[in-house]
């Protein structure tokens, strides 16, 4: 009798044998699935390999649902310049309206209006959000990577911000628009003193564009520190990135003040709490300290991306890397965390102990130190480069010689006994005028020129460019130089009239021709990017010759960036490599993958699934939306508009796989 | 740079058509200690911020001027890595020179701050003023009860006399500016501010509120009266007085009507039966220079306008428009005008 | 969709939309013209015993009874014109509370605005010779937002002040911190 056991043992070990080929077999299988790019996979067939695995469903569908950034970035950039252009339609009205004495051209209502939106448009419609939208194009092409992290929270962040600029704007058409000023302060903006439901609207719209750039600041933040390419230390990190770093960063700390004071304001001004009212143990100045805390910030988280274009630019222009790379990078650094300690500079007027005004005095004195180092160090860069004065050049002389007038009445209203009669005039608009437009701007209209070709694949026109140059830089000091003197001749700010007779009929019909110059040069700017896109000269991959690696793909880049990522020696990785870049391989090009480095050095991590397009971001910005704008007009908004916002957003991080396989390891 | 030439071409027409200017309501106007420390301070920031301008248009147009040559630091040349030998001592001479020049620019600041909180002290005359949407509630202080004077929109101050005005509101946050005599300060609810004034020249000047405070902020303006001391102490006992009774039949009628009618539910007027406590005092009405908080000067015509429409004039005011019939409004007028 | 197209979509809907406005936040200044208001104390009757039907509303409600300014204005006066002293804050004292649904000479805006002209029984004043017919209105749309009478987003929530103390940073904390003491 054979032993039972034996016999048994042998079919379990058949059974074994049959089941281990099956699995041999089946891995075999999904070996020859799992493709990944490298030398078998490179060139056309990894092109449309990769343009077939990174490329979003076409139609409306596709475009609410797309993940890509640089989609994303592009709807960033024009819906801003749309916000730009109807602030600055408010604006030529302003002017108008004062550019004669005891005008009767617009009544005081409607100018308080106009103002309010003026302001609002162009500091949380315009100026964050179309940095935002330059850097989630660019960044992750200047780091070599195929896209950034969090792409459906950057996709929300766009349609968030979106929402409310048409909220905003809707109300304006509705006859329901804020009138209280940009900065709404109480008790003016609370219940008593402006009924109905305008200031409601300002704070929400203030809710929208926060939680909007604080989930694209997350997005940058992350990006630049996990997604580099291998060897873009940080030290060899471009200055646009570090510049977006610090400014991310600082979003991430200064906007919950802004959301927290105006959910206080819209809770004060719809159930009754009394944050705001002196008369119940609430306090006027609480709103100025909240919102300046983060007000001052704010005007930084605008200029430091300015400053990091101009860094860009002056690289590229002047043929040689900017002088003192790790100063400019402590400058920023710098100005980021001593701008979140000057902002009692706004209040020296409300009567605080004067001796704390004189800490202010001085922090806000010292903060232009790190900005006057970098200033020494762009023109350094020229001192010691050749420069050429194409379009992107220009405007950042133009920068130079603006801004730094800017800075230096920035220094005069800083010190408590000037401000004392310069606060709240026009003097103190020239001089954020001038740091803005100046600061901004001015680099902001030759960054788009100088990426115009990286974006669109075509030169913008020269000759227009330079023509829109000067017409802009002139009309500006035309417009906001009298500015200084109608302040300093006793001209307070949001007036909608003046009386004849103080010496103010000549400032402000100067400022009003020299803002319709600047009107006229946007506009030529506006022409300038469309005639462009049909007849501009074909762009090459870099052709103004630079050094970061967004030039190293084409113009316009494919959908996946770059075939291989790169590999990075040096600060300049194109100027200082002969012949191709070295690469890394070993992506996957079946499924959209990304490569995460480590913070520091940038040695390689992980790779990381990137998500393919999904429209649950739109949903949940709709949803969400839906119950920031009933809040204002009822509390149960809230508790009902949970539930659908709750179901978007779980939808949204539900899980695509709920079981873990595990990959397949090749030998 | 085009911004020399632009600003050399504007600023010469601006400072002559300054020099013409009234200065009544301006920083040039240096009627105050206050002022005049704000000016002397003013120029020193703009001498020093001016220089520093100038070199970094310096440092800019002369790496305008070098972009030709053939020796640069450049990708070019193969030597972007390096840089002038000098430029990092050039750096640290920067710095230390934005250091030094910030340092003393806050020491100057600091230094005009203690001396004009010092030439502030030892105030002999004490005023509150309340900021009303869109008008000023003045009041003068008295050790004696009797004395203590309640009058509106136009500040009379003794000149080379330290007066602290002290700053309340009513409503929102306002705030007190009269440019030609000395900086501002907010008029906050439930906050007690505070701001002295030391005249050094006598003149009629002009104060606008400087934080945004609703529909007519634009027209919420000050008229302020600095005379020599004597002329001062016959103003404030002038006030004091009740208003004069009526003598003519129009008069008369006007009375009637002020007394007992819409103008008694806001208005006071000593000595009669008008006691609203909402509006401005009216009392001595004729007497000041300007109506509706400095917006239209007193007159017999703007009286009519005023009184008929005050709607029309300042739009969105709290006084209404009354609706009156015009026999009434002669007489309403005529009264106003007796009240001197 | 560029922005461009974004843009002339928006131009056309706001220059449609601009024809509408929202009522409820229109701010008018004065009161309709002398020639069409009804003359001061003669207001038409507006109560009526028993089934009869009801006169026609007021043309002047729409103007004021959901009116968000109306009512801000109306609670400035009523603060002002020391309604709080018999009325509280709409909870009644010497006289009836205002803020329940009992309308003893009826709760319409046009009754209760008579009401406040020509006064009534038992102490309430005649304010015809002491406010405005804009100014009555105006209280009177404030004093129906006391019963939640129009939709709850023209009423403010609330007014600056209503306590009686001293607020707390007008109270003495042993120093004081406001700037008189920075002057020295």
């Amino acid at each position: 009798m054979t032993d039972i056991r034996a016999d048994a043992f042998d079919s379990m070990r058949e059974r074994e044998r049959v089941r281990v080929e099956e699995e041999e077999r089946r891995l075999a299988a999904e070996r020859r699935k799992i493709a990944r790019d490298g030398p078998k996979l490179k060139g056309e067939k990894l092109a449309a390999r990769l343009d077939l695995a990174w490329r979003r469903p076409p139609g409306i569908i596709g475009w609410l649902a797309t993940v890509d950034h640089k989609e994303i970035g592009r709807r960033y950039i024009l819906t801003a310049l749309g916000f730009l252009a109807l602030g600055g339609v408010l604006a030529l009205l302003m002017r108008l309206q004062l550019s004669k004495p005891d005008n009767a051209m617009i009544g005081a209502e409607r100018y308080n209006q106009l103002f309010t939106m003026h302001g609002s448009t162009m500091m949380f419609l315009f100026a964050v959000p179309v940095m935002e939208g330059v850097a989630v194009y660019i960044i992750p092409l200047m780091l070599g990577t195929r896209s950034t992290a969090f792409p459906r929270l950057n996709a929300f962040s766009y349609f968030m911000y979106l929402f409310g600029g048409l909220m905003l704007w809707g109300a304006f058409v509705l006859n329901v628009a804020p009138d209280v000023g940009w900065f709404a302060y109480t008790p003016l903006a609370g219940p008593e003193f402006t009924p109905g439901k305008r200031a409601d609207v300002w704070a929400q719209m203030i809710t929208f564009t926060e939680v909007s750039a604080l989930a694209a600041a997350v997005v940058l933040v992350c990006t630049i520190l996990k997604a580099r390419a291998p060897g873009m230390t940080l030290s060899r990190m471009p200055l646009f990135a570090w510049a977006m770093l610090v400014q991310a960063v600082m979003i991430i700390f200064a906007m919950p003040a802004v959301a927290l004071c105006s959910s206080m304001l819209i809770s004060d001004r719809t159930i009754g709490t009394n944050f705001y009212n002196a008369a119940e143990h609430g306090d006027a100045l609480l709103w100025q300290h909240l919102f300046w805390f983060f007000g001052h910030p704010e005007v930084y988280i605008i200029f430091i991306p300015a400053t990091g274009f101009v860094s860009m630019i002056t690289e590229t222009f002047c043929r040689r890397p900017v002088f003192a790379h790790a100063v400019v990078v402590l400058a920023l650094m710098s100005t980021g965390i001593l701008a979140f300690g000057l902002w009692v500079h706004h209040m020296f007027a409300t009567g605080l102990p004067r001796v704390g005004y004189s800490f202010y005095t001085a922090a806000s004195i010292s903060v232009s130190v790190p900005t006057g180092l970098q200033i020494f160090c762009w023109l350094a860069t020229m001192w010691d480069g050749r420069p050429r004065f194409q379009v992107p050049m220009l405007y950042v002389v133009g920068f130079i010689v603006t801004f730094v007038i800017g800075g230096l009445t920035g220094v005069m209203v800083a010190a408590v006994p000037l401000d004392l009669q310069l606060h709240d005039t026009y003097f103190v608009v020239a001089h954020f005028h001038y740091v803005l437009i100046g600061g901004a701007v001015f680099p902001l209209l030759g960054v788009l020129t100088y990426w115009y070709p990286k974006i669109t694949g075509r030169m913008m026109s020269e000759t227009l460019g330079k023509i829109g140059f000067w017409m802009v830089f002139l009309g500006f000091q035309l417009a906001f130089f009298p500015m200084h003197w109608s302040g300093l001749l006793g001209m307070p700010r949001r007036v909608y009239t003046y009386p004849a007779g103080l010496g103010l009929e000549v400032p402000n019909m100067l400022s009003t021709v020299g803002a319709f110059v600047v009107a006229a040069a946007v506009g030529l700017f506006v022409i300038n990017g469309i005639w462009s896109l049909y007849r501009g000269v074909i762009a090459t991959p870099n052709p103004w010759g630079a050094a970061s690696l967004e030039w190293a793909t084409s113009s316009p880049p494919p959908v996946y960036n770059f075939a291989h990522i790169p590999v990075v020696e040096s600060e300049t990785p194109l100027w200082d490599v002969d012949g191709e870049l070295p690469v890394v391989t070993g992506l996957r090009v079946d499924e959209k993958e990304m490569l995460l480095t480590t913070v520091v050095a940038a040695t390689p991590d992980t790779r990381e699934p990137v998500p393919q397009a999904t429209l649950w971001p739109f949903i949940s910005a709709c949803a969400i939306g839906i119950v920031f704008i009933a809040s204002i007009f009822s509390p149960w908004a809230i508790a009902v508009g949970v539930i659908p916002s709750f179901i978007a957003l779980t939808a949204w991080f539900w899980p695509k796989e709920l079981k873990r396989t595990a990959e397949p390891v090749i030998t | 740079m085009s911004l020399r030439w632009s600003a050399k071409a504007a600023v010469l027409p601006l400072l002559l058509g300054a020099c013409q200017v009234q200065h009544y309501q301006s920083d040039f106007g240096g009627a105050a200690v206050e002022d005049r420390q704000f000016l002397a301070l003013f120029w020193i920031f703009i001498a020093v911020c001016a220089f520093m301008y100038a070199l970094v248009i310096i440092f800019l147009l002369g790496g305008i001027i070098r972009m030709r040559r053939l020796d640069a630091n450049v990708v070019e040349t193969g030597r972007h890595h390096e840089s002038h030998p000098l430029m990092r001592t050039t750096l640290i001479g920067w710095t230390v020179l934005i250091g030094v020049g910030l340092f003393a620019l806050a020491v100057a600041s600091f230094v005009t701050d203690r001396s004009m909180a010092k030439a502030a002290a030892n105030e002999r005359l004490s005023v509150t003023i309340t900021g009303n949407q869109w008008w000023w509630d003045i009041k003068y202080n008295a050790a004696d009860a009797s004395k203590t004077l309640q009058t509106a929109n136009e500040l009379h101050l003794p000149v080379g006399v330290p007066t602290r005005i002290l700053l309340d509101s009513n409503d929102v946050i306002h705030s007190f500016w009269v440019p030609s005599l000395a900086g501002k300060q907010d008029l906050i609810p439930g906050r007690e501010n505070d701001i002295t004034i030391v005249p050094r020249k006598t003149g009629i000047f002009r104060g606008q509120c400087a934080e945004f405070c609703g529909v007519q902020h634009a027209h919420m303006s000050l008229v302020v009266v600095v005379e020599p001391y004597a002329d001062f102490i016959k103003w404030w006992d002038h006030q004091l007085q009740p208003a004069p009774q009526p003598t003519t039949p129009l008069t008369l009628a006007g009375y009637k009507y002020v007394t007992s009618g819409p103008c008694s539910a806001c208005h006071n007027i000593g000595g009669t039966s008008a006691n609203g406590q909402i509006g401005p005092d009216l009392t001595h009405l004729a007497t000041r220079k300007s109506l509706a908080a400095g917006t239209i000067p007193m007159g017999e015509g703007n009286l009519y306008g005023w009184v008929e429409d005050a709607q029309s004039i300042k739009p969105g005011v709290n006084m209404p428009t009354v609706g009156l019939e015009p026999d009434q409004l002669h007489a309403v007028v005529a009264y106003l005008e007796t009240l001197k | 969709m560029s922005s461009r197209f974004r843009a002339s979509v928006l131009i056309l809907a706001a220059g449609a939309l601009t024809l509408t406005s929202c009522d409820r936040e229109e701010h008018h200044s004065r009161a309709k013209p002398i020639g069409e208001t009804v003359p001061a104390g003669a207001s038409p009757p507006t109560i009526f015993p028993g089934n009869s039907t009801p006169p026609p509303l007021d043309a002047r409600a729409a103007l004021y009874d959901n009116n968000a300014n109306a009512i801000g204005k109306g609670q400035q006066l009523f603060l002002q014109m020391n309604c709080v002293g018999c009325h509280s804050h709409g909870g009644g004292g010497m006289g009836p509370p205002l803020m329940d649904d009992e309308w003893r000479y009826g709760g319409r805006i046009d009754q209760i605005a008579t009401t406040i002209a020509v006064g009534r029984p038992n102490g309430m004043p005649a304010w015809r010779d002491k406010l405005t017919d804009d100014q009555i209105w105006d209280l009177a749309a404030y004093v129906r937002s006391l019963s939640g009478l129009p939709s709850k987003d023209a009423a403010s929530s609330r007014t600056e002040g209503m306590s009686a103390g001293t607020p707390q940073t007008l109270t003495p904390h042993g120093e004081t911190y406001n700037s008189d003491a920075a002057q020295q």
